[in-house]
């Protein structure tokens, strides 16, 4: 069939390409520009002005067309300004989650219909399953390497039409003796990391040179306002963390962390960890922009959840909401940070998530 | 290693005005001057002969464009004659610089603070609006020499003429000194075009002229800046102080021999045969949606620039690449990101300067090509229909430019 294999110019997505073609198929390479390549680039994240020649020439070397895209305007307006918009609303955002849901899996999965293909590939670890009633999404077999909880918005027609053969793969080296097997220079390339987007290392940097308002010092208050010690900028603090509070523990006799941001009066407020993390009230999460991956049920449905890119499993009670919410009934209390994803998981399987907001 | 699965036909290549397929006897004239060991520059033998054959390419370009020889400076291409014409009589000089809203990125981005002269809807320069230009410049500009005006003989998006005749009357008439680059109309003369003709009736005796090799079917690599008069010009190479002190390094004798060579073929081609299978292309083409821009203007016999309303440029190459057809889009940078032209801008095209392709039909291309691709692109067009992309026009009778 013919089949657009999303490329990055790294090993996995060559791989992809590579391995499809090597099946009979039509593929047809494509790569996202998503900013500009004049600045300096980073290299090992996924998308500098390097990788799109790497793309290039594997396409060549194989022997199937390949593309640039440009969507520079679409990546700044629904990844990066939305990141920064996200951090000034003293959330935690995922832009990987934002840019796989917009200009991936909706501009340039589009975009393949157009150009008549029959499905999109993209070197994702996370798999696809033929299930009784429909396409499912599992978690990878190398669980190293398991990118469904950046995948959970998805949407079931999306899932219908892609397809992620990395998602059978055992490990990271069985894809690189691939790449090598199949002549790929790129077989050695280091992986990417971290927020592509952000060149020099500190998101927080970036968010207040676009933010600027939000940017500056300010207080570190406890729960009833009072003042324990001060902090660089809001914008490096998260919900949940209890690093980056200085010295404020020897005052206050306690392990403290973070529980929330008030942007306003630019406050980080804390409160003692061991208290926080048996309290009862913290069992009740609200989500936004609900993708279910199954017929959500009324009542609810019993499953794992997990709150952050890497964390266990918490178990909860889901139950969908009007206006695409939902809410998520925690056994254990936790502080989830609101802007992040909250997965659903029956096993393997991927269920659906949302958006944890800021209100419990 | 990878297997090739799919046997697949040759691409159908239209896409003459980003490069012409090299002529075969410009190929002969290339490797014969490979051949030749001397560097033009040396005393001795070997260095005499090279020097000759140099300067025998040197003598036919120049008095292809009714030149002395020693007015021609061999360059490595259009890009670098424009940049030195423009850093030698617009920057050195002091001029103040004006160029054409459509001209190639050559000019552009040598001259980025130039004024732009704007065109009409059919991307024809204004001359009432280049005079009112040259009037307020004039009033105010002392004892400054006279501006530089830069014009392209032929658009590579559009294929559309300049008025030179008109606008060369203007810069006699105001002390301005004109700069046409003429990459695209030089390969492709017919008598009776614009270019041509003020050639021929001296108009452009005053102008500098920029060629490039490739784009009349020669070798990439060379083109030349072909003066008014035998002068002085300050090199952006000084090296060796070879051309006359005014580009140096080694000429690329090879290659210069395969432009002179090139050229002369391309006086001979049968551009009326071409013209006729660019309209009945145009045709089938507005039959399946498609607005020609300039279409109600003199253009190159070759050239066709289309858009098809509702679909960007980026995505129609794309399919048409996939069935096996070269054609190109307004400008595509070096990484092969499609972006938006800005001459169909300047045309006031508006979302249309993101949504048209050039098709340009090389001097060896086959009528069967042409009308298979004219099918490509049909089906092509329906298939975008179908799946709600294209916006039909009320009033697409494809004749509006």
């Amino acid at each position: 069939m013919r089949i657009l294999v999303a490329m990055s110019g790294g090993v996995d997505s060559s791989v992809v390409a590579a391995l499809l073609k090597q099946q009979g198929h039509e593929v047809i390479g494509a790569t996202l520009q998503l900013y500009d390549h004049s600045g300096p680039a980073k290299p090992g994240a996924c998308c500098a002005g390097r990788d799109i020649m790497d793309a290039r020439m594997v396409a060549e070397r194989i022997g199937f067309p390949h593309y640039v895209i440009d969507a520079e305007n679409r990546f700044r307006e629904s990844v990066i300004e939305s990141f920064a918009d996200s951090y000034a609303r003293g959330e935690t955002p995922v832009p990987c989650v934002a840019c796989n849901q917009g200009v991936k899996f909706t501009d340039l999965l589009n975009m393949a219909r157009d150009l008549g293909c029959e499905a999109m590939a993209t070197g994702h670890y996370v798999r696809r399953v033929e299930g009784p009633e429909g396409v499912e999404m599992h978690r990878p077999v190398d669980r190293e390497r398991d990118q469904s909880w950046f995948l959970f918005a998805t949407t079931r027609e999306q899932l219908e039409f892609l397809r992620f053969p990395l998602g059978e793969m055992p490990d990271k080296a069985h894809v690189r003796a691939l790449a090598e097997e199949l002549g790929l220079d790129v077989a050695t390339k280091r992986d990417s990391q971290d927020i592509c987007f952000v060149t020099n290392g500190s998101y927080a940097g970036l968010v207040e040179k676009m933010r600027p308002e939000i940017q500056g010092p300010g207080d570190i208050v406890d729960e009833e306002g009072r003042v324990l010690g001060r902090h660089e900028g809001i914008a490096r603090y998260t919900v949940g963390q209890s690093r980056r509070l200085g010295d404020i523990h020897t005052g206050t006799g306690e392990r403290q962390m973070v529980t929330a941001i008030d942007v306003p009066s630019r406050r980080i407020i804390v409160g003692p960890r061991q208290t926080l993390s048996s309290d009862e009230s913290r069992r009740t999460v609200r989500l936004r922009d609900m993708n279910w991956l199954i017929d959500a049920p009324a009542e609810g449905v019993r499953c794992g959840v997990q709150l952050r890119a890497r964390e266990g499993l918490r178990q909860a009670l889901v139950r969908p909401l009007e206006g695409g919410q939902a809410e998520v009934r925690l056994e254990e209390p936790a502080l989830p940070a609101p802007g992040q994803a909250c997965v659903m998981y029956d096993g393997d399987r991927v269920l659906g998530g949302g958006f944890i907001l800021a209100d419990r | 290693m990878v297997q090739k699965t799919i046997l697949q036909q040759s691409p159908v290549y239209l896409d003459a005005n980003a490069t012409e397929p090299l002529r075969p006897a410009a190929r002969e004239a290339v490797l014969a001057g490979l051949e030749q060991t001397g560097n033009p520059a040396s005393v001795h033998a070997a260095g005499r002969k090279a020097r000759i054959m140099l300067e025998e390419a040197r003598r036919q370009m120049a008095a292809a464009f009714g030149r002395e020889a020693d007015c021609c400076i061999f360059t490595s291409g259009g890009t670098e004659a424009d940049t030195l014409a423009l850093h030698g009589f617009g920057r050195m000089e002091g001029r103040t610089i004006f160029i054409g809203a459509t001209e190639h990125d050559a000019i552009r981005k040598a001259a980025p603070d130039a004024a732009l002269i704007p065109v009409d809807g059919q991307g024809v320069i204004d001359c009432t609006l280049l005079e009112e230009m040259l009037v307020t410049h004039i009033a105010g500009s002392g004892d400054k020499p006279g501006p530089l005006v830069c014009v392209m003989a032929a658009n590579n998006e559009t294929g559309v003429y300049a008025p030179l005749r008109d606008v060369a009357a203007l810069c006699r008439r105001y002390g301005a000194f004109l700069h046409v680059d003429a990459v695209q109309a030089a390969g492709r003369m017919r008598e009776q075009d614009e270019f041509s003709q003020a050639l021929k009736d001296g108009s452009l005796a005053r102008a500098s002229l920029v060629l490039s090799a490739h784009k009349m079917g020669g070798p990439k690599g060379a083109g030349a800046l072909l003066l008014p008069e035998d002068r002085p010009l300050s090199p952006l190479l000084p090296g060796g102080g070879q051309e006359r002190g005014r580009r140096g390094g080694t000429p690329a004798l090879a290659l210069h021999r395969g432009m002179a060579v090139a050229f002369e073929e391309s006086q001979k081609q049968d551009w009326a045969m071409l013209e006729a299978l660019r309209d009945e292309l145009e045709s089938v083409m507005v039959q399946a949606g498609a607005i020609i821009m300039g279409h109600g203007v003199a253009r190159l016999p070759n050239t066709v620039s289309a858009v098809l309303p509702g679909v960007t440029a980026q995505m129609q190459l794309m399919a048409l690449d996939i069935e096996g057809y070269c054609v190109s889009a307004g400008s595509a940078c070096s990484s092969g990101k499609v972006t938006r032209s800005h001459v169909l801008e300047a045309m006031g095209q508006g979302e249309g300067a993101g949504q048209a392709i050039r098709v340009s039909l090389p001097w060896n291309v086959r009528a069967t090509d042409v009308r298979a691709f004219g099918e490509a692109y049909a089906r092509m067009a329906q298939r975008f229909a179908e799946r709600g992309l294209l916006r039909r026009l009320a009033s697409s009778g494809g004749t509006h430019g």
